[in-house]
């Protein structure tokens, strides 16, 4: 059994589609949204209709922080965030917007947990940027294995059998054998809006047969999505930080 | 916690311990049986302490990671890996042969006993080095012989694998490796430098050659610290028979700066089987250590040293900056090759680091008929193959007017490559050749032609392929 993980797509049409045409050839059977499809991105129509026919085919997701902020008065959200769900809601149709309001917060799998920002709190919308940060997720799941988003940035935390917590490197595109002496949290990379440096969009490839979890990055048209980003009108800021990936 | 101590009759997961055959200071070893495997197996142990026994346990799954990745003769096969939950284990083949401990006792051995038994140990090493394993702890007790002659690295408790999270990085805690052949920049808690194993074969190389550890035999960590700055007595000032080119080869090993070590096993095997092509330096002449007065300034400069992270330095500059073209197969059944040829690329460049990189991508066209330009999700497909071949390119560091790009498309791959080459005056072509296929030896490879018909060097980047990586009945 092998699940795609995608996660903070962002309204990045290219991207997405990137990442889909990425694991076309990767015996996927799987796939699972860790949430926030809209907010930042020009194509929240399209990226939505897309989730939602997968959604229908069989794939899991979980709500992310803009997908909750599309219809709120939210004051969470950054200005440039809330600028563009503001842009957003009125795009998105009656049944885009059920769509995001009827996902769950979490996704319990046998001993595997998904959701959006952190398994403690997730409401919160906590950002796991380090093992302190890491540490109440383990704390209060006992999930072999915590799949999370959010930060944008891909990362791997252990806690090991004396409730230690390490931060571990991320080799991108090798699998990573999830040993079983350790219980684990892995920060999915964003498809739609990298912020490591890197501008390639960002995903992972769970294979629960062989318990190996594998960061994957694959490039895609960068330009075209900025260009659409400024056509919309929308803060130049955010166009340029998808080609510069930060 | 663990659930099950180890005893002769236990029975897990359908092994069956018969005697114990070793019990080590982390571990027992343990002969097993199993109804599916015919092949005499033991089975490995921690032993953990009640209470928080982190580096025990941590060496172990390292090892528990890093062993199944591992395959060819010179590896124990794994047949079996224990949940910790129950009782943490790792069940290989039994490797019949002892350990070089044995040989280790009766050196100095004949001098070609010892090339031919470094060769057989560099071999080894080498091995896991491409299988990107770096051991960390290289010593007589971990290298055991097959009937057929390979060594077998065993133990890899502390080792370092470069594409898995090091799980020692962290902990401090965990012994460095055994004192007598760690490296200096061990000592240092360096644990990235293939270097640091060749360090220890010249270390043990010098042991068979002379009978003696070249730095004793030391009990503390910091007596390790003295070899940054004290060099060893040469081994022909101990045992005058031994030739300059073997103390070549050990002393090169043993040097402080891995930058003026070999820089890979294979070099050194490749020395030691051609003892007529080793050049002979100042080292090779040496028949005492070094005085008193170089010694001490030494030391005033390296106690103060951190690490040795060394650039390679380029002895030989290139008059002109070369041209790189770099053929790119995007297929993703060919990750493994491209990732491979990526990685040739970087290294070209550290040689090279003048060199200027063409990276092309041929899109085959059909030779009658309309091509389809259009991919499933709507986009132009040589603007998908150009991002994707900037995808593949990241991480090569040099700057825009260094760094081209350019999508081809030709019905005939091959023709496109050497049109190309001509076109650019590329001085060198890099390119992936896929594995053999019945369909390829009838029509000829793409890399085959480029090679046959180029105008200027060309390099083949393949995926090794070895009889012994076939799976075998078991």
């Amino acid at each position: 059994m092998r699940l795609a993980i995608l996660t903070d797509i962002h309204a990045n049409r290219e991207a997405f589609s990137a990442v889909l045409a990425d694991m076309a050839d990767r015996q996927i059977d799987r796939i699972v949204f860790l949430g926030d499809f809209v907010g930042y991105g020009p194509d929240p129509g399209w990226c939505l209709d897309k989730a939602m026919d997968l959604v229908a085919a069989g794939a899991m997701a979980v709500r992310g922080n803009h997908d909750r902020a599309v219809g709120l008065a939210d004051g969470t959200l950054n200005a440039n965030a809330r600028k563009v769900i503001d842009w957003t809601v009125d795009r998105l149709t009656v049944p885009q917007k059920m769509f995001l309001s009827g996902l769950p917060l979490v996704i319990e799998d046998g001993d595997l947990l998904f959701t959006h920002a952190s398994a403690n709190s997730p409401d919160d919308w906590i950002y796991v940027t380090n093992e302190q940060k890491a540490r109440p997720s383990f704390l209060v799941s006992k999930a072999r294995l915590i799949v999370v988003g959010h930060v944008h940035r891909p990362q791997l935390y252990s806690c090991d059998r004396s409730g230690r917590v390490a931060g571990h490197q991320v080799p991108i595109g090798h699998p990573l054998p999830l040993l079983g002496s350790r219980r684990w949290l892995a920060v999915v990379g964003s498809v739609g809006q990298p912020r490591d440096g890197s501008s390639l969009a960002g995903y992972a490839i769970l294979d629960k047969s062989t318990n190996e979890l594998t960061f994957r990055r694959v490039g895609y048209d960068s330009a075209t999505t900025a260009r659409k980003v400024r056509a919309a009108g929308l803060p130049e800021a955010l166009a340029m930080r998808l080609i510069r990936g930060e | 916690m663990q659930q099950v101590k180890p005893h002769p009759g236990l029975e897990i997961d359908g092994f069956t311990l018969g005697q114990q055959l070793h019990k080590g200071g982390f571990a027992t070893i343990w002969e097993v049986t199993h109804p599916l495997y015919r092949t005499a197996m033991v089975m490995k142990v921690p032993t953990i302490l009640d209470g928080d026994d982190g580096p025990t346990i941590v060496g172990f799954e390292v090892e528990q990671m890093i062993l199944p990745r591992l395959t060819g003769p010179h590896v124990p096969r794994v047949m079996g890996v224990g949940d910790f939950d129950v009782m943490p284990y790792v069940v290989t083949e039994r490797i019949p042969g002892r350990s070089l401990l044995h040989d280790f006792a009766s050196a100095p051995l004949p001098v070609s006993d010892v090339i031919e038994m470094a060769a057989r140990m560099a071999a080894a090493v080498h091995d896991i080095h491409r299988q990107h394993v770096i051991h960390l702890d290289l010593k007589p007790d971990n290298f055991l012989q097959r009937e057929s002659g390979e060594m077998v690295l065993v133990d890899y408790g502390l080792s370092r694998h470069d594409q898995l999270p090091d799980l020692l990085a962290e902990e401090f805690t965990i012994p460095m490796g055994t004192f007598p052949y760690i490296a200096p920049e061990q000592y240092l808690r360096q644990r990235g430098d293939l270097r640091s194993d060749l360090y220890a074969l010249g270390a043990m190389i010098y042991e068979l050659a002379t009978g003696r550890k070249p730095f004793g035999d030391p009990e503390k960590l910091s007596q390790v610290r003295k070899r940054l700055w004290q060099d060893p007595m040469p081994p022909r000032g101990l045992r005058p028979d031994v030739p300059e080119w073997l103390q070549e080869i050990i002393l090169r090993a043993l040097e402080v700066d891995p930058a003026r070590r070999y820089q890979s096993a294979a070099q050194m095997i490749f020395d030691l089987t051609h003892p007529q092509q080793v050049r002979l330096t100042e080292r090779s002449h040496r028949l005492k250590p070094d005085g008193f007065w170089v010694v001490w300034r030494r030391k005033r400069v390296m106690r103060r040293v951190k690490s040795l992270g060394t650039p390679i330095a380029t002895s030989s500059q290139i008059d002109r900056a070369p041209i790189l073209l770099v053929a790119v197969d995007l297929a993703p059944e060919m990750e493994a090759l491209s990732s491979r040829l990526f990685q040739s690329v970087k290294r070209m460049l550290t040689i090279q680091p003048d060199a200027r990189v063409a990276c092309v991508n041929v899109i085959k066209t059909a030779r009658i008929g309309i091509d389809q330009t259009i991919d499933e999700y709507g986009n132009n497909l040589h603007v998908v193959r150009l991002v994707a071949l900037k995808g593949w390119a990241e991480g090569i560091d040099l700057t825009d007017d260094r760094l081209t790009y350019t999508i081809l498309e030709n019905p005939d791959p091959a023709s496109a490559v050497l049109d190309h080459a001509l076109a650019v005056q590329a001085d060198h072509i890099m390119m992936g050749a896929r594995g053999h296929s019945t369909t390829r030896r009838f029509l000829g490879s793409v890399s085959a032609r480029v090679v046959a018909e180029a105008h200027c060097s060309v390099t083949v980047i393949r995926l090794p392929e070895r009889p012994e990586d076939q799976p075998s009945a078991g």
